[in-house]
């Protein structure tokens, strides 16, 4: 006889579905992938490539100088008395997390298809591999920061790091990395069956950068856009951890404790709602994409 | 010994797919669904659903891929999952391994689920052999400690001892799919899901896989959950086994009860009416009508397993009288290279057709089919007095195919190879 309680199931695979239902215990088993994952992330995306991990140094130093020629030698856009190259690099390293693991997560279920096809874990396990690789890729990105940091202030140029506020830096971090990454749940799991947002993320993101002071500071927009405009870029989360992340590392910029608590509320808010999205979608999108 | 207790239930699930191309129109389904929930109601779209039956023309855009399944799996059991092309198996693989999850209905479980789904998943090119056992062992759920312990005897397995430290992107297919198969083997989870992972590899690591999973069902009482199409493996590593057909369990029972089942249902769609054919040589005095195969226990069969009872009815049609004394027939297997394998004439067994004259069908009862496992095709050929072409009654070239499976005729516990033709006793030993 079965005398066994029914809670002994070790799990129960279901049509039916909660609406908040993480397995933590089985995410934590799942560790030794996470880390292969990211593991494989950093090492293979530049194999075969003659400049190998340069690229990452590269591609926001290239930005950056553009960015000084069109914005601020072309443009006139005043940063404070920063150098305009030094600023928009601030600006690159910190926006290019953000984006990387947008575009990162956001494929999650149609790049992966054969393996999700094929072979079950924990599906969250993927989009947190990129977040944390990517935050790897942006710590390098950062040690280059503080070398021209360090370059212009031997020169003599007027820097200094906002040390009462640097404490709050982890914090940033990890705001831009869940807003990434609940963002890019939230679409990866639409795209399963919509194919559309994959073409708009592609541009979308390069859109969103100019409505997130990225090559200017927010006293700017406040100075020449409209005020609706202004607005929107202000209270953008987006604005918000840029203008904190230069204002931290640059002194520069604003700074306001409202400003700081809405974003995080913004970025908590749009992880869980990712979180759940995507957690309701890995049970069946294999069916539809 | 206790009762080994259940360590999978499947209750009544069921799985719906979608027809089509998935686009256009499913805003308008989600929508609909997305009202009907708010309201209470039921989906509107579960009600419709055609069954599964790949051939017919579908009424609905809906379909259903398996239809009230039940069963439960004992701790140490090896269940077989047979079907044709399509009856749901791969379907409900897919929801054991949780890829994707039923439409109705739940599976409990009280052990840890991995499958070999398709061997190789998750190989990254770039990577070499090594790093690429850890990744994919850690795909199908082991941790980095496990494969640890188990890396040599994986890399021993596989036989790639020399490409180890290779990007796995200059390996050969094969020795991708031995490097694959060697992680998935050393996997312990506590039920294993394995489909058709027997058909990859050449001749010698076929034969490695097969006593693998000989042992890993066998000695090491795993519970195992094995879909395949080879009727002998099921038959030789099942303990028990279910017949799957239109997304529905047809048969449930012990693993011989089931593959014969299963031999015996199994419809060959492309089954030619025989009496209609005009391909054929000969005077036509009479006609071959019907060819058809049975079993042992005297259920049609389409499909044999090597070194099994065959008995094959031949059907006539009579035109004109024949002297039947005089009659020659000749029943000849051919293979796919259109090699003459076997051949069955009368004469040369003495046997005399003389009674045919008051019947219209005949019988050839072959004991033991030693023939190796392919595809074969009868010819029939009918003469009167002599095998001289202008006496031919009737000549039927492919008058019918039979399936010949792999067996196990030795009785050694492996499967024959299919290469050669026959197997005829014999033994090895060693003088003294």
């Amino acid at each position: 006889m079965n005398t066994e309680a029914e809670d002994s199931w070790l799990y129960v695979i279901s049509s039916k579905r909660k609406l908040i239902n993480f397995n933590f215990e089985e995410i934590w088993r799942y560790r030794d992938l996470l880390i292969l994952f990211v593991k494989r992330d950093i090492v293979t995306v530049y194999k075969q490539t003659i400049l190998g991990p340069l690229w990452y140094i590269i591609q926001p130093l290239f930005t950056s100088v553009i960015f000084t020629l069109i914005f601020n030698k072309l443009g006139q856009i005043q940063t404070n008395g920063i150098d305009p190259f030094l600023f928009n690099l601030a600006g690159v390293t910190a926006w290019n997390y953000f984006k990387e693991c947008l575009t990162g997560t956001s494929n999650t279920f149609t790049s992966n298809q054969n393996i999700f096809g094929k072979v079950y874990f924990p599906r969250i396990i993927l989009p947190l591999s990129i977040t944390i690789s990517n935050l790897l890729k942006f710590g390098i990105q950062l040690l280059i920061f503080f070398g021209f940091w360090l370059y212009y202030y031997s020169q003599g140029m007027n820097l200094s790091i906002n040390s009462g506020y640097i404490l709050l830096f982890p914090i940033y971090v990890i705001m831009m990395g869940m807003l990434g990454l609940g963002l890019g749940m939230i679409i990866s799991s639409m795209t399963t069956k919509y194919r559309d947002l994959t073409i708009l993320v592609g541009f979308a993101v390069q859109l969103l950068m100019f409505l997130s002071a990225v090559p200017y500071p927010v006293s700017e927009a406040k100075a020449k856009f409209s005020k609706n405009i202004a607005l929107f870029v202000e209270f953008n989360p987006l604005t918000q951890i840029i203008e904190g992340f230069r204002f931290m590392l640059l002194n520069t910029g604003s700074f306001t404790w409202f400003g700081f608590f809405y974003t995080l509320a913004v970025c908590i808010i749009l992880f869980l709602v990712g979180l759940l999205i995507f957690n309701r979608t890995e049970k069946t999108f294999i069916d539809t994409v | 010994m206790t009762q080994p207790k259940t360590i999978l239930v499947a209750e009544n699930i069921s799985k719906q797919y979608r027809l089509g191309v998935v686009g256009t129109g499913t805003i308008s389904h989600d929508l609909n669904r997305w009202w009907n929930r708010i309201q209470g109601k039921q989906d509107p779209y579960l009600k419709v659903g055609d069954t599964n039956d790949r051939s017919t023309k579908a009424n609905s855009n809906y379909v259903w891929a398996l239809e009230d399944i039940n069963f439960e799996v004992k701790q140490g059991e090896v269940l077989g999952i047979i079907g044709k092309n399509g009856a749901g198996k791969s379907t409900l693989l897919k929801l054991l391994s949780r890829v994707t999850s039923p439409t109705t209905g739940e599976i409990k479980t009280r052990g840890r689920i991995a499958s070999l789904l398709e061997v190789g998943t998750g190989f990254h090119p770039e990577l070499t052999g090594r790093e690429n056992i850890y990744l994919n062992g850690a795909i199908l759920g082991m941790t980095k400690a496990e494969i640890k312990v188990k890396e040599d005897e994986i890399v021993e397995f596989s036989g790639c001892e020399r490409y180890i430290d290779t990007p796995v992107k200059r390996y050969s297919s094969g020795m991708r799919v031995r490097l694959a198969f060697a992680v998935a083997a050393h996997l312990e989870p506590d039920i294993l899901v394995i489909d058709e992972v027997l058909a990859v590899g050449d001749a010698e690591f076929q034969k490695k896989a097969i006593g693998k999973m000989q042992d890993i069902s066998n000695s090491e009482g795993r519970t195992v959950l094995f879909v395949s199409h080879n009727m002998a493996a099921v038959k030789s590593l099942c303990t028990r086994a279910l017949v799957l057909e239109h997304g529905k369990i047809v048969f449930e029972g012990s693993q011989n009860d089931a593959v014969n089942f299963y031999l015996s249902t199994e419809k060959h769609k492309h089954q030619i009416n025989l009496a209609s054919r005009t391909d054929r040589k000969g005077n036509q005095k009479m006609k071959v009508s019907n060819v058809s195969f049975f079993n042992k226990k005297g259920d049609e069969v389409y499909e044999v397993i090597s070194g099994d009872y065959l008995k094959i009815r031949v059907s006539l049609e009579k035109h004109k009288p024949v002297n039947y004394k005089k009659l020659f027939i000749g029943i000849n297997f051919i293979d796919p290279n259109m090699n003459f394998s076997l051949s069955y004439v009368n004469d040369e067994m003495g046997f005399s057709f003389a009674d045919l004259e008051q019947k219209d069908t005949f019988e050839l009862e072959i004991p033991n089919l030693y023939l190796r496992a392919r595809d074969y095709s009868l010819r029939l050929l009918i003469t009167e007095n002599d095998t001289n072409a202008h006496n031919f009654i009737d000549l039927i070239e492919n008058a019918a195919s039979l399936n010949i499976l792999a067996g196990d005729i030795w009785g050694s516990g492996k499967l024959n190879r299919t290469g050669s033709i026959a197997i005829l006793p014999g033994s090895f030993n060693i003088p003294d």
